[in-house]
């Protein structure tokens, strides 16, 4: 772990730095148990949620640091690392499990050089699983940035994630 | 003439938003006059992306395994020659049976035909009607009414709805909840889903209801913030549902107000348990807490709360406008009504139906589901997800009520149905649940948090080919323990998969441990590939693809794996061609 939930932060900086919050604490402050609506639309804005915003989240709120962490990190939906431009969310159902999800995971893995829970070094992936994302139909399915893809083969796999790169590589490589 | 295009989320995963996209680009271009609109899942997911072609005289014809050109070519079909393309058509009836064969659909009787974001639709469809009738009874009235049609907690606990309510009534506090509970976490059912998704006035009208009988004025959905869909559903519906008077202060110009917000989970199997759920509304780590007191006594804030299931809720609003001895006719004598099961897995029809309790197993595995993927051996059936159990070929004959499925040692559980095949291993079905609630495990109490992690630890040695004797013991003992001490529900059934796998599939384990072999081939360590040479061509396909180029062999010579490099990832199993079918794994 990179930080620690007692570090200190300056609160004058960690105000400004946190401005676009201001309005949804300002919101919420008043009513009790609304920690978690909180930290779910600070993680809309900023896409994770780093520990010197948990500990501004805290601060305003007048939370225990040490409780918005336990909460921040008990649940499945928070994330105190950035993702990448791409969530690939592998589907670990039942159905999926039974349909081959771990040679689309072996596949996966494979073609982007990462583990489940990790980023690739260019940013461009983020590979996760998912306990169910519901599309048991489409099984093996895995869902990128909303996109369901199902029902997938290994080789499947690895081309719609070839495709999704070869596109971002041309968006790069245009003129500005 | 109305095109339906189904967008519940599975209908969307598989293209259903372009189809209706494109539809409705085209009728607005060549000035058609037809209405295009939204629906929800119809239950058939195995055929989506379906749309459904509704004449003017009530005739529907459902077309499914659809793109966007062969829905225009549909349209286009019955605009100009006045007739059904036959091609894709799925089913054609009225309104009444739409392909539905064997189904009796109450929770579901909208879904899939009307547009779960009007609530006219809603309204036309004789919603709201039983808010209408409840608000000219008195509370105890409704209790009797729901008591009398014997409806039971869909959830999967199976606890007597009209108790909870009369309990929650019961307490002299005036301050009281009701909680939608929709934080559907069960791996492989999505029933809740496609009700929020497909009907979502009839769960705020079932919501209301129980509101006005316990005596709430706040109403709170507990809904997966990984069903973006569903939310936004429940928005517009909770929105039309306050301007129509519906919902909010004085309803229907009765002294009655009721409010419903939403709050979102933010992803912990756990909070599906009713204290863990609360704890999660407070702000809190969603862990369970004894119970006594119940929700129904101390709840949300320490009020008296009163918790049901989405499923539940969406039965209320039927059961009022038909009367509780309607419901009551269906079903068997304790289990009455009907149940929502989303099936998956190795079945034919994969998808969500709704069928009287006391259907047989086989009944909805082989005439609903179609039975089983490339007519193979059915092998078992999963029920209740992680808190349930898997059943065999000679039981099933079990039929769907509460009592039956618990005495097989699954649980009836919140309806996700997962079939499987002689290519499922049963052992590593068992390690599969288990992983998942160890992972899922609060880490409250010790039983569970330590026991599922060492019965885990023992199945992955089992399907590691590092299993000792003993180890079938070990698991019985610790499930004992576990079941018996730990906290909440899921501790208590965390151990059902492996029991019931152990106790029908004995064998298959005892495989595993003395013989290191997967009778399955599901168990890569216990795999071992090799190629027939008699059976070899040398086309050097499985050459190419090995990943760890550890098969040895030119152009027209006998290919050879090397068992030390070999990584065991069937790579060469699945290209080699199946005229050759010289792989072969044991």
């Amino acid at each position: 772990m990179k930080y620690c939930c007692g570090e200190q932060q300056d609160t004058q900086s960690s105000r400004s730095e946190f401005e676009p919050l201001t309005d949804i604490i300002a919101r919420f402050k008043e009513e009790p148990g609304s920690l978690i609506p909180v930290l779910q639309k600070a993680q809309e804005l900023y896409g994770f949620l780093p520990i010197p915003l948990l500990n501004h989240i805290a601060t305003e709120l007048k939370i225990k640091k040490a409780h918005v962490f336990g909460v921040a990190t008990f649940y499945a939906q928070f994330r105190l690392e950035p993702v990448g431009k791409f969530l690939v969310l592998l589907c670990q159902g039942t159905a999926c499990h039974v349909n081959g999800s771990d040679r689309i995971e072996a596949a996966l893995t494979e073609e982007l050089k990462i583990n489940i829970g990790e980023t690739t070094p260019d940013t461009f992936f983020t590979l996760d699983s998912a306990a169910c994302l519901g599309c048991c139909s489409l099984a093996p399915v895995m869902m990128i940035n909303g996109q369901a893809y199902g029902p997938l083969t290994p080789d499947g796999a690895r081309k719609t994630i070839r495709e999704i790169r070869q596109k971002e590589e041309g968006k790069e490589g245009e003129p500005r | 003439m109305i095109i339906r295009v189904g967008l519940g989320s599975c209908g969307i995963a598989a293209g259903g938003n372009e189809i209706y996209n494109y539809l409705h680009k085209n009728i607005h271009d060549k000035q058609w006059s037809i209405d295009i609109e939204p629906t929800g899942c119809i239950g058939m997911c195995y055929l989506e992306p379906l749309i459904d072609v509704v004449l003017d005289h009530g005739v529907i014809y459902t077309y499914g395994n659809l793109n966007p050109e062969k829905a225009l070519d549909i349209v286009e079909h019955h605009l100009l020659n006045q007739n059904p393309l036959q091609d894709y058509l799925v089913a054609c009836s009225n309104e009444a049976n739409q392909g539905l064969e064997g189904q009796v659909r109450v929770a579901l009787q909208r879904c899939g035909i009307i547009n779960p974001e009007s609530i006219d639709d809603y309204i036309y469809s004789q919603g709201y009607l039983a808010l209408e009738q409840v608000l000219s009874l008195t509370p105890e009235q409704v209790i009797v009414e729901i008591k009398n049609s014997g409806l039971s907690g869909r959830g999967g606990a199976g606890f007597p709805t009209w108790f909870k309510w009369e309990a929650t009534r019961e307490e002299k506090i005036p301050v009281k909840y009701v909680i939608c509970n929709a934080d559907e976490g069960d791996p492989g059912a999505f029933m809740d889903r496609s009700l929020l998704e497909g009907d979502p006035h009839t769960v705020l009208e079932g919501m209301t209801i129980a509101a006005y009988a316990i005596g709430a004025a706040e109403g709170i959905i507990y809904v997966r913030a990984e069903y973006p869909l569903a939310i936004k559903r429940l928005e517009i519906a909770i929105e039309q549902a306050n301007n129509r008077g519906f919902l909010g202060t004085n309803i229907l110009g009765s002294p009655f107000s009721f409010q419903i917000i939403i709050k979102q989970g933010a992803g912990a199997f756990v909070c599906g348990e009713e204290t863990a759920l609360i704890a999660s509304l407070e702000g809190e780590r969603g862990m369970p807490r004894l119970k006594p007191p119940f929700p129904s006594q101390k709840g949300y804030w320490g009020l008296p709360t009163n918790i049901n299931n989405v499923e539940t809720l969406a039965n209320v609003p039927w059961i009022i406008r038909h009367g509780g001895e309607s419901f009551a006719a269906m079903g068997t004598d304790k289990s009455k009504g009907t149940k929502v099961f989303a099936l998956a897995g190795k079945i034919k029809r994969g998808g969500l139906i709704e069928v009287p309790m006391g259907i047989s197993l086989r009944d909805i595995i082989y005439d609903i589901g179609g039975g089983i993927k490339e007519d193979k051996q059915f092998k078992a059936v999963q029920l209740g997800g992680p808190s349930g159990g898997c059943i065999p070929a000679a039981l099933l004959d079990t039929v769907v009520d509460y009592e039956s499925i618990k005495k097989t040692g699954a649980i009836m559980g919140s309806g996700g149905m997962i079939i499987m095949d002689e290519s499922t291993c049963m052992v590593d079905i068992a390690r599969y649940f288990l992983h998942f609630t160890q992972d899922e495990s609060c880490g409250k109490c010790v039983p569970c948090r330590i026991g599922t992690k060492r019965m885990l630890e023992i199945l992955e040695n089992i399907c590691a080919g590092k299993g000792t004797p003993g180890d079938l013991d070990r698991l019985e003992t610790l499930a004992a323990g576990i079941k018996s001490s730990s906290l909440c529900g899921l501790g208590q059934s965390a151990p059902n998969p492996v029991l019931t796998t152990l106790k029908y599939f004995r064998p298959e384990y005892e495989a595993h441990l003395e013989d290191k072999k997967c009778p399955a081939h599901q168990c890569k360590a216990l795999l071992t590939y090799f190629i027939d040479p008699k059976r070899c061509k040398g086309c050097t396909l499985c050459v190419k693809k090995c990943p760890a180029q550890c098969i040895s062999g030119q152009v027209k010579e006998v290919h050879v794996i090397d068992q030390e490099k070999c990584i065991k990832c069937g790579n060469c199993l699945e290209v080699c061609p199946t005229k050759f079918n010289a792989v072969v794994v044991d």
